[in-house]
């Protein structure tokens, strides 16, 4: 339990504030609507579903207020900067931006369809009262127009139509009714389009439909206008309904009853979600800027197994370690932008990604580069970022251990070529005392171009004396006949016969108990920092291991568990 | 966008769709509203619409993943043949389906959604997309470890002494059947 408390005690705390202002709009909106006076003749017409209606209206407010803020990413980078101070737990709970995201896009589905439900039986009612279906005092009120002394409270006022259709006639014929319709369908379609079969399997789809966002605010803007819900306006004499409610028939004709006055409130979600809007622009803005900025290519690479590494340099471009750029070529998509974590240092003068074949757009890019004559730039390229992870703390832990699975590698290879530099100029700011590196590949080919790096490494390590900072293990998990013959032919050598390095390859998954053990036998009282570059199931099996190694002693070994996702 | 297979979309919209016609169906029921009889045939098409798409298809490229439960949906899906399987057909059903929801306000979304889904699901058709059934992988042995059983090490114990086991180190591929004592396959 006290495990559970220091590696998501903050994010749960978050959650509960948040579910908290939910259930405190809602029910301070519910009785609001129940209880107050001036709702008691619209209670009348419509029973406990203008509450019903009124209170999830509250909370969507809420919720799509804050809806575009962990999307804002360019805005979410500039508060991780200002959280340098606040400590690595602050900082990682912007990490779970798209977590929020989702928890309150759900939210706002759920509360979508109470409010929905609600207004249903609203309408229903309402073209019943206009027809003087129920009694006295409801066909007395229903009747009660826009004229000259008169306001009306009851907004169906035509009874010239259907009765069956004219439902549907007022809800498409009033702003309110018809933003409704064209917003819910909207965010319907948002949905779909972003269930996670969808999502990983065509972004493409998911990412333009949701773009309908643009026309579900500017619906949610304008749904409040109308003057629909109405409530009751003091009058001079005042009407009591308490003494007035059951003599309708003689409202104006007695002075203790003159006739009540209605009025509607003004649209209220503006308020609510003009800030984020105008984040949200500025944030596009922001993107579309850094997109007009010239990229020059210093160098392109095309390694074994169809990996590409640009080396690109950008005009006042500063990036740390482990974080990620959105590319976008319009020579392949104009709308397109996509992740790729940086595999270069800071202290070099440019940045490089490395990008292996994965897709359409992958795939494009790397025929157009394989197409490119000797020495020329490559297609025009829009860079974004650079964008914080998890990996730029990798130094703030005394102990830190790095997973990359496959292609996941990459940001720990920027973060191993910084230390690189960082020893060569003996930088101060280094934390660090140990780093233990797995990394987990299927097949040998991916290796050659991290092997380099590993081996530069390596023997720089070795010349300083300083074999003990870093240890890493490599882990086949792809095994065949040819690797078998191979291995056992070179079992006696002293470097590794798939990557010729000192430290040997192993064979197969990595035993994370063991491991876990050995890091904690190793640095009693360390802070040990996890960082994972991959799989969903293998960041499942860490943070468990995390949870399990971890002391809540604060003297003895604690780890904490850093995951990147794309 | 090349790769997309439309009719995915089109069943999680439908599914949504149905599930909406189902729940605009109840409420005019429950709450005897005008034109009702309409809410209860949104009911039955919600739940007929959500049966029938309840089972994903097979994907023609990648690996599909199956909705919770969803082996007997797909047994029955399977069992109308052609009527299932070929989109056109789905398209025109849905589009048929959702014309009553539109005669009462309670069902009038599930309506829209639901000939939003036929759109989709005639775009798949076009591109030429059939729905397949997911059914469970019959065992397959794996070829790596059928080989290895079958052809023994090369070099069977005993060994000779190191001396006469030196491979040439030059051609390491070819070396591996350079046996000082000859090996036969039974």
């Amino acid at each position: 339990m006290g495990n559970w408390i220091i590696n998501n005690g903050l994010s749960a705390f978050i959650v509960v504030v948040w579910m908290g202002i939910n259930l405190f709009l809602f029910v301070w909106f519910y009785l609001l609507y129940d209880t107050g006076d001036a709702f008691f003749y619209t209670r009348h017409l419509l029973g406990s579903a203008l509450s019903w209606a009124r209170a999830p209206a509250a909370v969507l407010n809420f919720n799509c207020m804050l809806i575009l803020l962990p999307v804002c990413r360019n805005l979410l980078s500039l508060l991780r900067g200002s959280f340098m101070c606040c400590g690595r737990t602050m900082r990682k709970q912007l990490d779970k931006n798209l977590t929020f995201h989702k928890l309150v896009a759900y939210m706002i589905a759920l509360m979508t369809a109470v409010h929905t439900v609600a207004h249903l039986l609203n309408v229903e009612w309402l073209n019943n009262s206009r027809r003087g279906q129920y009694g006295e005092l409801s066909t007395a009120l229903s009747s009660l127009s826009d004229s000259e002394n008169t306001t009306f409270l009851n907004p169906v006022r035509r009874i010239d139509i259907n009765a069956q259709q004219t439902p549907t006639y007022f809800v498409f014929t009033s702003i309110a009714g018809l933003t409704g319709v064209v917003i819910t369908l909207a965010l319907i379609l948002i949905i779909t389009s972003s269930m996670e079969v969808i999502r990983r399997s065509y972004f493409e789809v998911f990412w333009y439909t949701h773009h309908l966002f643009v026309i579900f605010f500017i619906g949610l803007v304008f749904h409040g206008a109308g003057f629909i819900v109405r409530r009751q306006k003091t009058t001079t004499p005042p009407h009591n309904y308490t003494l007035c409610k059951d003599r309708s028939g003689d409202w104006g004709k007695i002075p203790e009853c003159p006739v009540p006055q209605f009025e509607g409130g003004p649209a209220q979600t503006w308020w609510w979600v003009i800030g984020p809007i105008i984040l949200y622009v500025c944030e596009r803005v922001l993107r579309f800027i850094r997109y007009m900025q010239r990229v020059q290519y210093r160098k392109i690479v095309m390694h074994p197994s169809k990996v590409l590494e640009l080396q690109l340099v950008k005009d006042g471009f500063k990036m740390e370690v482990g974080q990620y750029v959105f590319l976008n070529c319009p020579a392949i998509s104009q709308l397109e932008w996509h992740p790729f974590t940086m595999t270069s240092a800071p202290e070099e003068d440019f940045f490089s990604v490395h990008i292996r074949s994965a897709g359409d757009w992958t795939d494009k890019l790397i025929d157009i580069v394989q197409n490119l004559p000797e020495g020329e730039q490559g297609p025009k390229m829009g860079v974004d970022g650079p964008f914080g992870t998890a990996s730029e703390d990798v130094f703030d832990y005394e102990v830190s251990m790095l997973v990359g699975a496959g292609i996941g590698v990459t940001p720990f290879a920027s973060i191993l070529k910084s230390i690189w530099y960082k020893f060569k100029i003996s930088n101060s700011k280094l934390r660090t005392r140990k780093i233990y590196f797995y990394w987990l590949c299927r097949e040998t080919h991916a290796f050659e171009w991290f092997s380099d790096l590993l081996q530069v490494l390596e023997k720089e390590m070795e010349e300083r004396g300083m074999g003990n900072f870093l240890t890493y293990k490599l882990y086949l998990t792809g095994w065949d006949q040819n690797l078998r013959f191979h291995e056992g032919v070179h079992f006696e050598e002293d470097t590794d016969v798939v990557t010729g390095l000192k430290q040997k390859t192993h064979y197969g998954r990595p035993a994370w108990d063991k491991e876990f053990e050995q890091v904690r036998k190793e640095n009693p009282t360390s802070v040990v920092g996890t960082f994972l570059c991959g799989p969903a199931v293998l960041a499942k099996v860490l943070e468990k291991k995390c949870a399990k190694y971890s002391d809540v002693d604060p003297r003895k070994t604690k780890f904490y568990f850093n995951k990147e996702n794309f | 966008m090349g790769k997309i297979e439309w009719a995915m979309w089109a069943n999680e919209q439908a599914l949504a769709s149905g599930l909406i016609l189902l729940a605009g169906g109840i409420v005019g029921v429950a709450g005897q509203f005008r034109g009702w009889p309409f809410a209860a045939y949104a009911v039955a098409a919600g739940v007929f619409v959500c049966l029938l798409e309840y089972p994903r298809s097979k994907r023609a490229k990648g690996t599909s993943v199956e909705r919770t439960g969803q082996y007997c949906f797909t047994v029955c899906v399977k069992s109308f043949g052609p009527v299932t399987r070929n989109y056109y057909v789905r398209a025109f059903l849905h589009a048929a389906i959702c014309v009553p929801g539109g005669f009462m306000l309670a069902t009038v979304l599930g309506c829209v959604c639901l000939g939003i889904a036929s759109l989709i699901y005639l775009a798949a058709a076009i591109r030429g997309e059939q729905w397949e059934p997911i059914l469970p992988q019959k065992e397959t042995t794996r070829k790596t470890d059928a080989v290895s059983v079958r052809n023994p090490p090369e070099m069977p114990p005993p060994r000779p002494p190191p001396e006469v086991r030196r491979k040439r180190v030059d051609d390491l591929e070819g070396a591996v059947y350079d046996n000082p004592i000859p090996v036969s396959d039974k």
